[in-house]
């Protein structure tokens, strides 16, 4: 839950990297770490394995700086995407305000991308929220390998849409990262909504700032 | 029902936290308090300054407490109400406030665990009402929004700093 504090005058915003194992969550988050400037970053935290496997998750605190007098900071989490540390991942969405699901675009992974999500919809509504009502982005990782999915077939898999039942929303929207293509239209007599998607390189850095750059904007009109 | 909802945090809650947590201070004789909600935020500290990364802090009492809270279901407990945590020369104690927030106190080898459990006791009493009725305002009032012009100027940071 974003946190407007009158008395600090701060506001701090919690997004999670959610996703399966080994798809550049935690990668992700070190390559913001690298890349922004030191004046904008607090402490990295990982709590990993011996093996660097995420055992609980990563946390990196990104300030915006001072805004309209209030000093607005991200509080930048992944998930540990093993399976069997479902009990905490459940913890770490507590409070969320915005989730960006990396995928691993590799064809082999894509039942367990799947899984992930189905995971991560089932963990948020026991917290009571819906990922359809809330800042939610896809990153489709891994761009660069041979064997990785088509867009369209990842898109079908993990982005189908949801239907827009609120009539004020149903108009086209156009996908602000794609030209000609649309994050609300009408298919088949219905509308439907889909998230907004990147495709990255997360160890080269590709796609990384476009996917935070969008989720974090939803975040900040949740506010407004 | 869409994700967590926003929550503000008024000058007045903060003095009065403040004062309630300088009282736990002098009579414990403990170095710092702070409050920490649930999700990893900090909300109040007082004492001396904490001499660590207070953000980093924060998250990582919330999921100490949440990993807690865990252990104790498995057990059959409903929770862990409070943590210990031993060091050479400074410890912490962590206490639940509400189910919502967290009261952590910092203290050495100038007070002992049992006084600092006794003080701890009737001030979750205390912060207990405070944020109950802090959420029930919330839970009341419509989610706190900021000034049309706040969203402009955090977009052009947010170009800025993670390029456009």
């Amino acid at each position: 839950m974003s946190l407007i504090n009158y008395a600090s005058r701060e506001i701090n915003c919690k997004l999670v990297y959610y996703g399966p194992g080994l798809g550049g969550k935690t990668t992700n988050l070190e390559y913001i770490y690298e890349k922004v400037s030191p004046s904008s970053k607090g402490k990295m935290i990982s709590l990993a394995t011996e093996t660097e496997r995420t055992l609980f998750f990563d946390f990196l605190p990104v300030d915006l700086g001072t805004i309209r007098g209030f000093k607005t900071r991200f509080h930048l989490y992944t998930v540990p995407g093993q399976v069997y540390y479902n009990a905490s991942r459940k913890l770490i969405l507590k409070g969320v305000d915005g989730v960006v699901f990396v995928a691993d675009s590799q064809i082999e992974r894509m039942e367990a991308n799947v899984e992930s999500m189905q995971n991560l919809y089932d963990n948020l509504l026991q917290h009571g929220y819906d990922l359809t009502k809330m800042p939610f982005a896809i990153q489709y990782n891994k761009r660069d390998l041979p064997n990785s999915s088509p867009l369209e077939e990842l898109q079908e898999n993990l982005n189908p849409g949801w239907s827009v039942e609120d009539p004020a929303r149903q108009k086209p929207l156009t996908n602000p990262d794609r030209p000609g293509d649309f994050l609300v239209e009408q298919v088949e007599g219905g509308w439907i909504e889909r998230a907004p998607y990147f495709e990255a390189v997360a160890m080269r850095g590709d796609g990384v700032f476009d996917t935070l750059r969008s989720i974090s904007k939803l975040v900040l009109k949740t506010l407004g | 029902m869409s994700g967590a909802a926003s929550w503000s945090f008024r000058e007045d809650d903060a003095v009065r936290i403040q004062a309630i947590l300088e009282q736990l201070l002098a009579e414990a004789n403990a170095r710092t308090a702070l409050v920490v909600d649930r999700a990893g935020q900090m909300l109040a500290t007082a004492g001396e300054q904490p001499d660590f990364d207070p953000v980093a802090f924060a998250s990582l009492t919330a999921a100490d407490f949440s990993a807690n809270d865990q252990l104790a279901r498995m057990l059959g407990e409903p929770e862990f109400g409070a943590l210990f945590h031993q060091g050479e020369r400074e410890s912490l104690y962590l206490a639940d406030v509400a189910r919502r927030v967290i009261l952590v106190v910092r203290f050495d080898n100038r007070t002992t665990l049992g006084l600092v459990k006794l003080r701890v006791r009737s001030v979750v009493v205390r912060l207990t009402a405070l944020f109950t009725e802090l959420f029930e305002r919330r839970d009341s009032q419509p989610p706190p929004k900021v000034e049309a012009a706040f969203l402009g100027e955090a977009e052009d940071e947010i170009d800025k700093l993670f390029g456009s």
